[in-house]
């Protein structure tokens, strides 16, 4: 649920808490899907700072894989212009490494040690990825200039962060995570990694950090060659259409999914909900066997007409306990038998309107299992 | 009709949006013929092109374009064509000195493209390397330092408009490594991925092999709804290469 994503990382930082911290992940073969859901998630973030709803007053965008062009045109396709949003784009795309500036000074034989350049559009030219200090120092430099009453909060997101692990060491870069959950103005941070760039105890190490992962997976897999990233056949759905799976852990420590069907529409992705959770779950736990494990719909129909012990049945006749084996009169004739229910049959015989059990059936349209909370559509 | 011998289909499957294309191809099924035709596309079209060759020196290029219709040495005169050779990569084993080289080399990348915008008219200017397999040797194995020269290389296609960058590596070198290093970076930076493969059926006298496009549909494109995956096959000739689908030709 990209929505839900958003809100979350727009609460930000509860008191004495870390940030929130969001990793989207997604491979290469729907990484145009993750790159968007990235943008996604980035410009929602910044259009609930926009409205001042979110507790960061501004957004710092650290951009590695693509220009800066690329968010600001996405953001004001989004109606997020500067004017509208503060933001910061710290650039480590167009000099990383500082070349083009050794190369300029060279040119021109001066020896300008200026960090940034002039900076239009609050752009800000990094050239030092290799220093994850100052990565650090010069983002919370640019998120501690946004305007704003009150505590001075911004929120990060980082694009991406497998490009920042080829310059610099896994122990640092987790350093920075860390280091920026845990400054006091960081309200959330959002992050881009590509699993398959790194080895896998890496791209835990760097999940472990986050507290809601968004999985951007393929919606066709080839089961004969798996995951190969050449195969073709299936990259033309791949590149169009995909799963949005949403992990994410809450303070008491239990983990809660969400899952959601992501598609590329024209310059955008859009967002459609999966259907329900629990029939995805029973369509995966089902075992493939030879004989048919689901219901059909008569089934399902008879199913719903069967009467439940407990339940009221509003004609103010005695309630009859119906175990489902045997017809009703027989069971009660039948010294034997022992039916679960039976003990309303003497609590309702035995004491004058001592010992009722009132039985409220559970709303139909929940499904079994499902721990959604009620308070998440919540938007004050 | 094949104008520039390049053939439609190829050039349909390529489009105009497309900045960073990687050419991957395999001993069974070379590619550098992709190479030939971009180049001769490049040059033809009024553009320039610098071309950063390990592999061959200038004079194989020569001859091969010149069966083409494409005169090498008039346009490296003329200084529309810019040509490295880079068989002898510069490089050692002090520290450093590999990405003091990357970083000379693209000085010299820069200064040719920038070169290029004088005029009035921003016309295509396309840098092909072939290949980066070879790149990668030269800079002793450190990967590294190959992207991040890549990396400057794609910063040039995004600021100047109207660049291209191609780039060809041979996937049957990674295919066994875990990881894939190299080429699995390269897929990510591409927009458009040109696959060269053998016919799963083997070698035939008419058909060479087939090739993939693929267009990874990046989401600042101006065509959003075209057709992503491409797959012809193609023959090789001398002036150039026809593409085709599969059993349209007799």
């Amino acid at each position: 649920m990209a929505e839900a994503a958003v809100r979350y990382l727009r609460d930000g930082r509860l008191e004495g808490e870390h940030a929130p911290a969001l990793a989207v992940e997604g491979s290469l073969q729907c990484c145009p899907l993750a790159e968007g859901a990235m943008l996604h998630v980035a410009a929602g973030l910044a259009s609930q700072i926009a409205a001042g709803k979110a507790q960061a007053r501004g957004l710092v965008i650290v951009a590695f894989d693509r220009s800066p062009e690329v968010y600001l045109n996405f953001m004001r396709r989004r109606g997020l212009d500067s004017n509208v949003l503060d933001r910061w784009i710290l650039d480590c795309y167009s000099d990383p490494l500082g070349w083009k500036q050794k190369i300029h000074s060279q040119c021109h034989q001066d020896n300008s040690g200026t960090q940034f350049s002039t900076s239009k559009e609050n752009i800000n030219v990094f050239r030092s990825v290799k220093d994850v200090n100052k990565l650090m120092c010069s983002s919370i430099e640019l998120g501690g200039g946004f305007k704003g009453e009150g505590k001075r909060y911004f929120s990060i997101a980082v694009d991406s962060i497998s490009s920042l692990l080829r310059h610099a060491s896994v122990p640092s870069v987790s350093g920075l995570l860390s280091n920026l959950r845990s400054n006091d103005q960081v309200s959330s941070i959002v992050w881009l990694i590509h699993p398959d760039l790194h080895e896998p105890k890496v791209s835990r190490a760097v999940e472990c950090l986050s507290t809601m992962v968004a999985c951007v997976e393929p919606s066709l897999v080839d089961p004969v060659q798996g995951e190969s990233p050449g195969n073709i056949s299936f990259l033309e759905q791949n590149y169009s259409k995909g799963k949005f799976v949403v992990r994410l852990k809450r303070r008491n420590g239990r983990v809660k999914h969400l899952y959601e069907d992501l598609q590329v529409e024209g310059n955008d992705v859009k967002f459609v909900s999966a259907p329900s959770v629990s029939t995805e779950v029973n369509q995966s736990l089902l075992p493939k066997v030879q004989f048919n494990l689901e219901l059909s719909e008569k089934e399902r129909s008879d199913r719903a007409n069967v009467v439940l012990p407990f339940e009221h049945q509003g004609n103010g006749e005695p309630i009859h306990i119906y175990d489902g084996r045997r017809s009703l009169p027989e069971a009660q004739r039948d010294p034997n038998f022992m039916p679960d229910l039976v003990n309303e049959i003497k609590a309702s015989k035995s004491g004058p309107a001592k010992g009722e059990i009132h039985y409220i059936r559970d709303s139909d349209d929940e499904q079994p299992d499902s721990d959604e909370d009620p308070d998440d559509d919540l938007d004050i | 009709m094949e104008e520039y011998g390049g053939g439609d289909l190829l050039n349909e499957a390529m489009g105009s949006g497309a900045r960073v294309v990687v050419v991957e191809d395999c001993v069974e099924a070379p590619a550098s013929f992709v190479l030939h035709l971009l180049l001769k596309r490049a040059l033809a079209g009024g553009g320039a092109a610098a071309f950063l060759s390990l592999a061959q020196p200038f004079s194989h290029y020569d001859r091969v374009l010149r069966k083409m219709g494409c005169n090498l040495s008039l346009h490296r005169k003329g200084e529309r064509l810019h040509f490295f050779e880079l068989q002898a990569f510069p490089g050692g084993a002090r520290e450093g000195a590999i990405a003091n080289s990357f970083v000379r080399l693209y000085s010299e990348i820069q200064r040719v493209v920038e070169g290029n915008r004088t005029g009035e008219n921003a016309s295509q200017f396309t840098i092909i390397i072939d290949d980066v397999s070879l790149l990668e040797v030269a800079a002793r194995g450190s990967v590294n330092d190959v992207l991040d020269f890549l990396h400057y290389c794609v910063t040039l296609t995004s600021e100047m408009q109207n660049c291209l960058l191609v780039i060809l590596i041979h996937e049957d070198i990674y295919a066994g490594e875990e990881n894939m290093g190299l080429l699995l970076h390269l897929r990510y930076i591409a927009d458009l991925v040109i696959k060269a493969a053998p016919l799963s059926t083997g070698f035939a006298a008419d058909v060479h092999g087939q090739l993939s496009v693929v267009n990874k549909g990046m989401l600042s494109e101006q065509r959003p709804k075209a057709q992503k995956v491409w797959n012809f096959h193609f023959k090789v000739k001398e002036n150039g290469a026809d593409f085709f689908y599969p059993g349209s030709r007799h």
